[in-house]
C-alpha cells in the first residue's frame, strides 16, 4: 500500500514538474529505435552504428534501443508505429518498403505521409552486377542480348518479392522488353554470394553488398541506376547516359510515429543532424557507397516522402503489383 | 475425464485444426498447386502438410477405435485428480501475472506472482518470501533493464511514471 | 605450412595482449551468463553488446564478441541441463539427454560432459579453421539452394529416429512444426500466409524460441508438477573435487562421439545458411543411430549430451569462416558480427585475409585462448549451477515461469509472443500427456523455413525440374547419404529380427 502511495505521489510530482522540463525536451525513458528489417541487413547496420555513436558521444540522456520488427516486409513495423501515434519515445529507421508495403498491402491501414519526418540520413544506390567470368558481357547492350538469348533461363537474384530490387528488376524487364526468372534470397549478402558461386546470373545489389567481391575481382558492375556517376565507380555509366530512363534509390531515413510533439521532433532532428555531420557517419557513407550530401528534414523530408509515395504508386501500377509479388 | 476420452477428443480436435488450416490457406487465395515453370506455389507447403496432419489425426482416430494405442485403453483420469488443483492454480496464477503485466507492469506483477506462489502454495515464511521477491525484482532490473538495456513492459501510465521516477535515480547518481 | 605457423604465432601473441586477454575473459563470462538464461542466446548477447564495442579497437572488439559467442554456446547447455529449457535453438538437442541426467542426480556429470565436449569441439574446429580456411571458402561458394535443400533432407533423415514409438503422432508433430514454420510472410511470393484473426504480429511468423520456451518451459513445468504431485525431488548434487575428478574420468566414454561431432559440426557450420542448429541435431541423430545401445538415448546417455555440444561449438567456429572469407553469415549471430565488422571499417570478403592479417589471425588466436578460458570458467562454475536444482519446487517453479516470460519478451519485444508462448505451452502439455512427442515439432520449426525456401528456390531456378537435386554432385551425395540413413535403421531391425529368429531355432 505504501508502495502504491509512493508511486502515486511520484506520478503527481512528475505531472506538476512536466511543464518546466519542456523548455528543453529530453527523453525520459529509453527510446525505441525500430528497424523495419531483420538483424544483419543494411538498415540494421546503420541503426546499430547510429545507436553506438549516440552512446559514444553522449547525445541523449537515455539510450536508444534498436528493436527489429521485420515481419511482412516492414508491415509489422509500420502498424506498430501507427499504433504508437503521439508517442515521443519511438523512432524508426526506414527503407523503401516504407513506401511499397502500404501500397501493396492496402488493408494495413497505414498512411506514411502522416508519420513524423525526422531526417534523411542517406541514399543507397543500386548497380547491375554480373560475374567477372562472363566475358561476353561487357556493357548494357551485350547484357541485354545475353538475357534475351537465355530467356527464362536467365536467373536474377534478389532479396524477396515486393522488395526494392524486385521493383527495379520489374522496371528493367519493362524497359528492355525481356523476361527473367527472379529468385528471392534472404538478405543482400546471400544474393551477392550466390552470384559469385554462379547460382544466379545477375543481381541489382547495393554497392556495400558487392564491394568486397568487386575489389577481389569476382564481380563487375555494368550500369548504375543513379542520376550521376558515383565517385566510387567513375567508369560505370549511368542508365540515363545510355538512354534508359531508370533512376532508383534506396532511402534510409528516420521517422517518428504520427503526432509526435514539436519539442520531441526538435530534439530528434538536432540529434540526427549532429550524427549526420559527424566524421564517423561521413566516413561510413564513403566506405559503404552511400550518398550523403545534406540531411533532408522537416517539411522538405515530408514532401520528399510524398513524392516518393506517388512515384512508387505509379511504378507499381506500371509494372503491375503481380510482377512484384510474383506468381 | 478419462485418458481414453481425452485421446478421442484430442485427435478429433487436431483433425478439425488441420482442416481449419487447410481452409485458411485456400481462403487466402494462395496457390496450392504446381505453378508451371516455378515449382510449388505459396500455399503448397502449408496446405498439403496440413493435409498430412489431418491424415495423421485420422490414423490416430482409427487406432483409437481399434484400441491400438495404450492411451485409448487407459480409463484412468486424464489429469491426475490429486495434482489437478496444483496444475490449474499454477497455470491460472501465471495467466493472471501476464494480465497484470499489462496493468501494473513487469516488476509488480512478477513480485506478486512469486509472492503468491511461495507464500500461498509453498507456505514459506514471510521473511524468505519477501526477500526472494525483492531479490528477483532487483535481478531482473539489473540484468535486463540495466545491463541488457531492455525496456520491459511497464503497464498503465501511472505505473510507468512511477517506475521512471525510481529509474531516474540510476541515471542521476549511478551512471 | 610454415606461413600458417608464423601467422598463427603472431595471432596468439596478439590474443595475449592485456586488453585482448581481458576482452576474452569478460566476453566469455558475460556470454556464459547470457546463454544460461532461458531465452537469451548468443544472438541477443552479441546484438545488445555490439554498440559497446565501438569504444575499443576492431580486433579487441571482435575478440570480445567472439568470446561472448563462445561463452553463450557453453551457457546454452547449462540452461538445457539444469532447467530443461533450451536457451537457444542450438541447445535443443542437449535437452534430450541432459535433462534426464539432471533428474537422475547426474547434473554435474552432464555439465562436465557438455563443457569438455564443447572444448574439444571448439579446439578441433579452430585447428581445422586454421588449416583449411581458404579451400573451404571455395567449397562454400558451390553451395546453392539445391545443396541447401539436400542438406535439410539429410538433417531430417538423421533424426528420423528421434520420435516416440507412436508413428502417427510423431508424424503429426513433425508436420505441425513444419506448418507453423510457414506462418508469416512468404519471401518467395511476397504474400502473407496463415495470418490468423488478422494479427499483424503473425506476419513475422512464429519464432522458434516462442515454441521451444512454451513447450519446454511452461509445458514441461506443468507436466513435472502433475507427475510429482508437487514433490519435485531432483537428487541434490554435491559437487566436490572428488566427484569432479570422477566426472572427468568418464571422458573416455564419449571421446569418439565428441571427435566425430566436432568434425561434423565444423563442416556443417562452414556452409552458409546452415549454422549450428542442424549441426547439433545431426550429430545427436547420427550418434544415436550408430550407437550400440540406441534405446538408452533420451534417458540420460552421456554421449547424447557430448555429441550435440561438441557439434554446436564446432559449428559456431565454422560459421565464422563464410563470414570472414565471403562476407556472408552462417548463423544469425554471425550476421550481427558481420554488421559490426562493417561498422568498424573492415570489409569481410576474399581480400580480408591478405589485407588485414593482423585482424584475422588475432581473431583466430583468440579463438584458441577463448576455448581454454570458457572451459575453465565453466568447470569452475558447475558447483554453482547445480545448486539451482536443490531449490524447493515452490521457489524454482515460479522463477522458471518468470524467466520464461522475461526471456521471451527480451528476445522479441512483444507481449504478443509471451501470450503465444503460454498458449503453445498449454497445448504442448495437453498433447504430451497423450504421448504426442514434442521434440520433432520444435526441430521442424527450426528447419522448416530453410527447407521450404531452398526447395522453392531450387525449383524456380530449374524451372520446375525436380531432377535438379540429382544432377549436381554435392546435392546428389547428400541425397544418397540421406537415403542410406533412412534405410539403415530398417536394415538393422531386419537383421536383428533375423538374428533373433536364428537364435530362437537353436
Amino acid at each position: 500500500m505504501k508502495y502504491l502511495k509512493t508511486l502515486l505521489a511520484s506520478a503527481l510530482a512528475l505531472a506538476v514538474s512536466a511543464p518546466v522540463a519542456m523548455a528543453e525536451w529530453q527523453p525520459r525513458k529509453p527510446v525505441e529505435f525500430i528497424i523495419m528489417a531483420g538483424t544483419g541487413g543494411g538498415a540494421d547496420q546503420i541503426a546499430r552504428l547510429l545507436q553506438g555513436l549516440i552512446e559514444q558521444k553522449g547525445l541523449s540522456s537515455r539510450p536508444f534501443i534498436p528493436i527489429n520488427k521485420p515481419g511482412g516486409s516492414g508491415a509489422e513495423a509500420l502498424r506498430y508505429m501507427q499504433d504508437k501515434a503521439g508517442d515521443d519515445h519511438t523512432v524508426m529507421m526506414t527503407l523503401n518498403s516504407f513506401y511499397t508495403t502500404p501500397i501493396i498491402q492496402e488493408d494495413l491501414g497505414v498512411d506514411v505521409t502522416q508519420f513524423t519526418p525526422i531526417g534523411l540520413m542517406a541514399m543507397d544506390t543500386f548497380l547491375l552486377w554480373v560475374h567477372t567470368d562472363r566475358e561476353d558481357i561487357t556493357d548494357l547492350d551485350s547484357y541485354v542480348a545475353a538475357v534475351k538469348g537465355a530467356g527464362l533461363d536467365w536467373k536474377v537474384g534478389g532479396t524477396g518479392s515486393g522488395q526494392e530490387d524486385s521493383v527495379l528488376t520489374a522496371m528493367m524487364e519493362a524497359a528492355f522488353d525481356y523476361e527473367v526468372t527472379y529468385i528471392p534470397f534472404p538478405g543482400g549478402g546471400t544474393v551477392a554470394k550466390n552470384l559469385i558461386g554462379k547460382q544466379i546470373d545477375s543481381t541489382v545489389n547495393n554497392p556495400s553488398e558487392q564491394l568486397a567481391f568487386y575489389e577481389a575481382g569476382d564481380s563487375k558492375p555494368l550500369v548504375q541506376f543513379t542520376g550521376e556517376r558515383m565517385a566510387a565507380f567513375p567508369d560505370v555509366p549511368t542508365a540515363r547516359e545510355l538512354g534508359v530512363d531508370i533512376e532508383y534509390y534506396m532511402q534510409r531515413s528516420v521517422n517518428g510515429p504520427p503526432g509526435m510533439s514539436a519539442e520531441a521532433v526538435e530534439f530528434y532532428t538536432d540529434l540526427f543532424q549532429t550524427l549526420f555531420d559527424s566524421a564517423e557517419w561521413q566516413e561510413f557513407c564513403v566506405s559503404d557507397g552511400l550518398t550523403c550530401d545534406g540531411m533532408l528534414k522537416g517539411g522538405d523530408l515530408a514532401s520528399f516522402h510524398a513524392s516518393q509515395v506517388e512515384a512508387h504508386k505509379k511504378l507499381i501500377a506500371q509494372v503491375g503489383a503481380g510482377a512484384i509479388t510474383g506468381e | 475425464m478419462s485418458t481414453r476420452s481425452a485421446e478421442l477428443l484430442m485427435a478429433a480436435g487436431l483433425l478439425l485444426l488441420s482442416l481449419g488450416l487447410m481452409w485458411n490457406v485456400t481462403a487466402d487465395d494462395l496457390h496450392i498447386g504446381w505453378v508451371e515453370g516455378r515449382g510449388p506455389g505459396a500455399g503448397v507447403w502449408p496446405f498439403w502438410l496440413s493435409g498430412g496432419m489431418a491424415l495423421a489425426s485420422l490414423w490416430t482416430l482409427v487406432r483409437w477405435f481399434r484400441g491400438a494405442t495404450p492411451e485409448s485403453r487407459n480409463k484412468a483420469p486424464y489429469i491426475d485428480g490429486q495434482s489437478l488443483g496444483l496444475v490449474l492454480i499454477s497455470f491460472a496464477a501465471l495467466t493472471v501475472m501476464l494480465l497484470l503485466v499489462h496493468v501494473v507492469g513487469t516488476y509488480i506483477a512478477t513480485a506478486l506472482f512469486l509472492g503468491f506462489y511461495m507464500r500461498v502454495i509453498g507456505k514459506h515464511a514471510w521473511r524468505s518470501t519477501v526477500s526472494m521477491c525483492v531479490g528477483m525484482v532487483l535481478l531482473i532490473y539489473f540484468l535486463f533493464e540495466w545491463q541488457l538495456t531492455k525496456y520491459l513492459p511497464k503497464g498503465a501510465k501511472a505505473f510507468e511514471d512511477g517506475f521512471l521516477w525510481i529509474d531516474n535515480f540510476r541515471w542521476q547518481y549511478l551512471m | 605450412m610454415l606461413d600458417i605457423a608464423t601467422l598463427l604465432g603472431a595471432g596468439l601473441l596478439q590474443a595475449f595482449e592485456p586488453l585482448n586477454l581481458m576482452m576474452i575473459f569478460v566476453g566469455c563470462l558475460a556470454g556464459l551468463f547470457i546463454g544460461a538464461m532461458p531465452g537469451l542466446g548468443s544472438v541477443n548477447g552479441v546484438a545488445i553488446l555490439l554498440p559497446v564495442t565501438f569504444l575499443v579497437p576492431p580486433t579487441a572488439a571482435i575478440i570480445f564478441l567472439a568470446a561472448l559467442y563462445y561463452g553463450a554456446m557453453y551457457g546454452g547447455a547449462v540452461s538445457s541441463i539444469t532447467l530443461g529449457i533450451p536457451g537457444a535453438s542450438t541447445a535443443v538437442a542437449t535437452v534430450f539427454d541432459g535433462r534426464p541426467m539432471a533428474q537422475q542426480g547426474k547434473a554435474d556429470q552432464a555439465l562436465t560432459a557438455a563443457a569438455v565436449a564443447s572444448f574439444i569441439g571448439g579446439t578441433i574446429s579452430v585447428v581445422l579453421f586454421t588449416l583449411f580456411a581458404p579451400p573451404l571458402a571455395v567449397f562454400a561458394l558451390k553451395f546453392g539452394p539445391q545443396e541447401e535443400f539436400a542438406l535439410m533432407v539429410l538433417a531430417f533423415a538423421t533424426f528420423i529416429g528421434l520420435g516416440g514409438d507412436d508413428i502417427p503422432k510423431t508424424i503429426f508433430s513433425i508436420l505441425l512444426g513444419l506448418v507453423m514454420a510457414a506462418v508469416g510472410f512468404d519471401i518467395i511470393s511476397g504474400q502473407p500466409r496463415m495470418i490468423f484473426f488478422d494479427f499483424v504480429e503473425l506476419q513475422r511468423g512464429i519464432g522458434f524460441l516462442v515454441l521451444a520456451i512454451g513447450i519446454y518451459g511452461i509445458g514441461e513445468m506443468l507436466w513435472t508438477l502433475e507427475n510429482t504431485k508437487g514433490e519435485v525431488r531432483i537428487h541434490a548434487v554435491s559437487s566436490t573435487w572428488k566427484s569432479f575428478k570422477k566426472n572427468l574420468s568418464h571422458v573416455r566414454e564419449y571421446l569418439p562421439t565428441t571427435a566425430l561431432g566436432s568434425a561434423l559440426g565444423f563442416f556443417v557450420g562452414t556452409l552458409p545458411a546452415a549454422g549450428a542448429t542442424p549441426a547439433s541435431l545431426m550429430s545427436y541423430g547420427l550418434t544415436k543411430t550408430f550407437a550400440k545401445d540406441p534405446d538408452s538415448f533420451g534417458k540420460g546417455n552421456v554421449s547424447g549430451v557430448a555429441a550435440p555440444e561438441a557439434a554446436n561449438n564446432a559449428a559456431s567456429t565454422g560459421s565464422m569462416l563464410p563470414m570472414i572469407t565471403l562476407g556472408i553469415p552462417g548463423s544469425p549471430t554471425t550476421a550481427i558480427l558481420l554488421g559490426g565488422m562493417i561498422i568498424w571499417g573492415l570489409r569481410p570478403g576474399p581480400l580480408l585475409f591478405t589485407d588485414r592479417p593482423d585482424f584475422v589471425w588475432g581473431l583466430i588466436g583468440s579463438m584458441y585462448v577463448a576455448n581454454f578460458v570458457t572451459v575453465a570458467l565453466n568447470l569452475a562454475l558447475i558447483p554453482i549451477f547445480v545448486r539451482v536444482l536443490a531449490m524447493p519446487f515452490t521457489i524454482l517453479t515460479p522463477i522458471i515461469f518468470i524467466l520464461c516470460f522475461v526471456g521471451v519478451f527480451a528476445t522479441t519485444d512483444r507481449m504478443f509472443d509471451v501470450w503465444l508462448m503460454l498458449l503453445l505451452g498449454l497445448g504442448g502439455y495437453l498433447m504430451r500427456k497423450l504421448n504426442y512427442p514434442v521434440a520433432p515439432a520444435v526441430l521442424a520449426i527450426v528447419l522448416g523455413p530453410l527447407a521450404e525456401r531452398s526447395l522453392r528456390q531450387s525449383l524456380i531456378s530449374s524451372r520446375g525440374d525436380v531432377m535438379t537435386f540429382f544432377e549436381r554432385p554435392i546435392s546428389l551425395t547428400c541425397m544418397l547419404l540421406a537415403l542410406a540413413l533412412m534405410i539403415y535403421p530398417i536394415w538393422l531391425n531386419v537383421r536383428r529380427r533375423r538374428a533373433g529368429a536364428t537364435s530362437g531355432t537353436e
